[in-house]
């Protein structure tokens, strides 16, 4: 993957730029020597490294903003960082950048239950914002895999996803407001703890912007009242396309449950090595839980289990109690762990509108068989979002080469199929080279126009989302 | 009319002075627009409809009740429940899906499902130079470059004028049943409100119209009938409750939806807020500017009458959520009051300035419903 050359007028000032970052920063907030920032040389993409500039660690919105404005005069790039879990590269550095980590801005600043909202600083934990409203029995419900980890900067830098957006969406809609600070060193509050926007909808905008348009420094997010329970069905059937039918039948027939995966044999094998939690031997699996009363999860769960049972399932396996329903859920959320247990992988985000489920899943397979690399399917399968894991050997040489191009190949019978190259990790650096098989060239130039915009001499995460050439001019003329 | 995305891309290319455009003119809000009128009435049809995905796609010009009668076939809906804007306009003419998505029309179940920027997948636009675009697409998840749908809901034609939108649709509930409290102050309706939506009972409505408080809720009959029971004891202490059921609900809703309570005055102004500022907000302008009031969401979406079109209660909503968050549209109004008076909340001189640079780049001429929101 290609990044632009570093700007050696950046790199030549180094110490000028360490010491007036130390000077509007508190002690030990700017991290600078060769050793220390090899901590910031990469994200959960972890087949990309470079190790920045240098890395700040404010602690107040208004250190963000003075980083910003002392970056803006000075000319130099700044990549915001939330946890580093981004799989894109949303959070790669240049070896001109300043990384600016949001991770000891982590306060609860308000919770307010009579409006159902909390507003926390960004660098917080997605987990720990359930966790502040937790005793009140409420939640906050996007939950990425990666929830334990990652910040809600990165978030709503990437409008992230999770497994129970089938009833409750994504991030943007679950935003109210978030303070932001452009480059300029300006901080600006958009939205705030309303359901709709003023004028036009910058909240919307800058959701899933990639850090490209502002550092969100707070967020206030809608919590939401906990249901009564949740019980989740296993469903296991012979054949992938079965399986995939057997979701669209499930949507149709007006129960929405919150949420449907997808596993297939290789993932299913994998994990049950691995984890252990008991799947019966078969091609896929679903995993399909609803919430309500018990008397409402009975009433749902029959109607789900009789359209099970016209495609023939191997089984159906109701969870009787709370530990079988963390058996079921053990295998689907350690599936990602488990394939890394046995090979390196590529874990792909594109997503598919649901009713091209086998055409896809039968295409990925034989594109496994053409570049002979194994591919597991694990995937949100109510919402179409996939996450074809790609299996190659680091150490191979050419392996991980050949295994990004057969990812682009997959993304693009993604995007072939009326969907999209990502659901829920963002384009970062993975996808940019792709971004116009999707996307015609008036496409892209509106929306780098909006960052034009908010970031005129793109110096913030410049290298990212757009492919390189199409934002060479604008990022060329910042130098 | 045009009929083809292309002659509205030529349409708006060769134009050389400004536009007001429209879909099909029964939401006349915002700042009076000059120009010569071009409307998406024409681009009529459903592109593509797939009940098990949850998806429809359609021309922005495609009647509603279009989509709404192909969506009632397969037993689905557009779940955020857009309001039909002539009932309290007295507007009259056929509403579109483009205008829907235009003002990013959202009803009482805003609350629980979202609005329409929430459901609105993808977007294809003329911009003001009569480029074509595209953003976003037809599936649930994407975050596939900036999110230029949720911008394009709402800016009102100011953006680049819609084309085609693409929208998720949710399965219709088998039933539907409404409690009604009575006897309620304005500040305990509130919080029965949002004792309500803090429950565990998937309340789909909340509003305070007429005096009374109604609560919704829906779903298949044996869950509706337990969540009414469970809210009935958790509501108790709020005085008497009686319920209305199946059509009659609905029939309410549809009411509720549309501000019908308000149809005969001349001037409605739209507040957003956060529903404990609610209350506060509405004694405050009871007792000094004697407006009449209904509120939807909670307590978070409040309707203002006025029986005279001044414009100063308006202002005064505009100061007072310029104190406490939110914003205040003048929804209705004579055109001479709506000239006169900020229809849209301003907003701070960042967000301003922001919002104006995106206007420069999305319409660079400067000819797409000029001024419509300030």
């Amino acid at each position: 993957m290609e990044m632009p050359a570093p700007n050696q007028n950046v790199l030549s000032r180094k110490s000028q730029i360490v010491e007036r970052l130390q000077s509007v920063l508190p002690i030990g907030a700017v991290i600078h020597t060769e050793s220390e920032v090899r901590a910031y040389e990469c994200d959960a993409l972890t087949a990309y490294k470079c190790p920045p500039l240098c890395a700040v660690l404010p602690t107040s919105t208004e250190e963000v903003a003075a980083v910003l404005k002392l970056c803006h005069e000075m000319g130099v790039p700044v990549v915001p960082r939330g946890s580093g879990t981004s799989l894109a590269g949303g959070a790669l550095p240049t070896a001109d950048c300043v990384i600016l980590g949001v991770a000891r801005l982590n306060g609860v600043l308000e919770t307010n239950y009579e409006d159902r909202y909390i507003r926390v600083q960004s660098g917080r934990t997605n987990l720990s914002v359930t966790g502040a409203v937790e005793e009140m029995d409420f939640f906050y419900a996007p939950d990425p895999s990666s929830q334990l980890a990652c910040a809600i900067a990165g978030n709503v830098a990437m409008n992230s996803g999770g497994a129970h957006c089938l009833k409750y969406g994504v991030t943007t809609n679950n935003l109210l407001g978030v303070k932001m600070v452009l480059m300029d060193g300006t901080i600006t509050e958009i939205g705030g703890e309303h359901l709709d926007a003023a004028g036009l909808d910058l909240l919307g905008l800058i959701c899933g912007s990639e850090g490209q348009l502002g550092v969100v420094t707070e967020a206030t997010l809608r919590i939401l009242r906990k249901p009564e329970g949740a019980r989740p069905v296993l469903m296991a059937f012979n054949d992938n396309e079965v399986a995939g039918e057997c979701v669209a039948d499930i949507i149709k027939a007006g129960v929405l449950p919150v949420a449907i995966e997808f596993m297939d044999r290789l993932c299913i094998e994998t994990t049950e090595n691995y984890a252990k939690a008991g799947y019966p031997d078969c091609n896929a699996l679903l995993i399909v839980e609803v919430e309500g009363a018990p008397e409402e999860i009975d009433e749902q769960l029959a109607l789900i289990k009789d359209i099970a049972r016209k495609h023939d399932p191997v089984e159906l396996r109701e969870a009787q109690d709370e530990e079988e329903a963390a058996r079921i859920w053990l295998g689907r959320k350690s599936a990602f762990g488990a394939i890394g247990q046995i090979s390196d992988y590529m874990c792909l985000d594109g997503t598919i509108p649901v009713s091209s489920l086998p055409m896809v899943l039968r295409r990925i397979g034989e594109l496994s068989d053409e570049y002979g690399l194994k591919v597991g399917n694990v995937f949100h399968a109510g919402d179409g979002n996939m996450h074809p894991l790609i299996c190659y050997d680091a150490n191979k040489p050419g392996d991980l080469e050949l295994c990004e191009a057969m990812g682009a190949e997959i993304l693009k019978l993604c995007v072939d199929a009326g969907g999209c190259l990502t659901g829920e990790h963002g384009v970062g650096i993975e996808k940019r080279d792709l971004m116009t098989h999707q996307y015609a060239q008036q496409d892209l130039d509106i929306q780098m126009a909006v960052k034009d915009v908010f970031d005129p001499e793109w110096l913030l995460n410049p290298a990212k989302v757009f492919p390189l050439d199409s934002s060479a001019s604008r990022r060329m003329a910042a130098e | 009319m045009v009929k083809t995305e292309q002659e509205l891309a030529e349409a708006v290319k060769v134009a050389t002075g400004p536009l007001h455009i429209r879909g099909g003119g029964t939401r006349d809000i915002g700042n009076p627009v000059d120009g010569d009128v071009l409307s998406t009435a024409g681009l009529t049809g459903i592109t593509l409809y797939e009940p098990g995905a949850l998806t429809i796609v359609a021309q922005a010009g495609t009647p509603v009740s279009e989509i709404e009668a192909a969506l009632d076939a397969e037993n689905q809906r557009l779940a955020f429940e857009p309001m039909d804007h002539r009932t309290l306009l007295g507007s009259s003419g056929t509403p579109t899906i483009g205008g829907v998505v235009a003002t990013n029309a959202s009803g009482p179940r805003r609350i629980s499902v979202g609005a329409c920027r929430d459901h609105l997948l993808g977007v294809r636009f003329v911009d003001g130079s009569g480029t074509i675009i595209k953003n976003g697409g037809r599936v649930m998840k994407n975050v596939t470059g900036y999110d230029l749908v949720k911008l394009m809901a709402g800016s009102y034609g100011t953006l680049g004028v819609l084309s085609e939108v693409s929208l998720k649709v949710l399965p219709k509930p088998e039933t539907e049943t409404t409690l009604v409290l009575h006897d309620l102050t304005l500040n305990n309706s509130v919080v029965a409100m949002s004792a309500a939506l803090g429950s565990p009972f998937e309340v789909t409505g909340a509003a305070f119209v007429n005096g009374l408080v109604h609560i919704r809720i829906e779903g298949f009959e044996t869950s509706v009938a337990y969540r009414a029971g469970k809210l009935c004891e958790l509501l108790a202490k709020f005085g008497e409750i009686t319920q209305t059921e199946d059509t009659a609900s609905a029939a309410l809703w549809s009411d509720i939806r549309d501000v019908k309570c308000f149809a005969d005055h001349d001037a409605v102004t739209r507040v957003s807020i956060k529903p404990s500022a609610a209350s506060e907000f509405a004694e405050n302008l009871w007792q000094t500017l004697r407006t009449d009031l209904a509120m939807d969401w909670g307590g978070g979406l409040m309707w203002f009458s006025m029986t005279e079109a001044d414009g100063a209660t308006h202002k005064a909503l505009q100061n007072m959520c310029a104190g406490t968050g939110g914003h205040a549209t003048l929804l209705k109004g004579p055109e001479t009051m709506r000239a006169d008076v900020p229809v849209f909340q301003p907003e701070n001189p960042t967000v301003t300035a922001l919002s104006q640079g995106l206007r420069n780049k999305f319409d660079p001429r400067g000819i797409l419903n000029v001024g419509l929101m300030g």
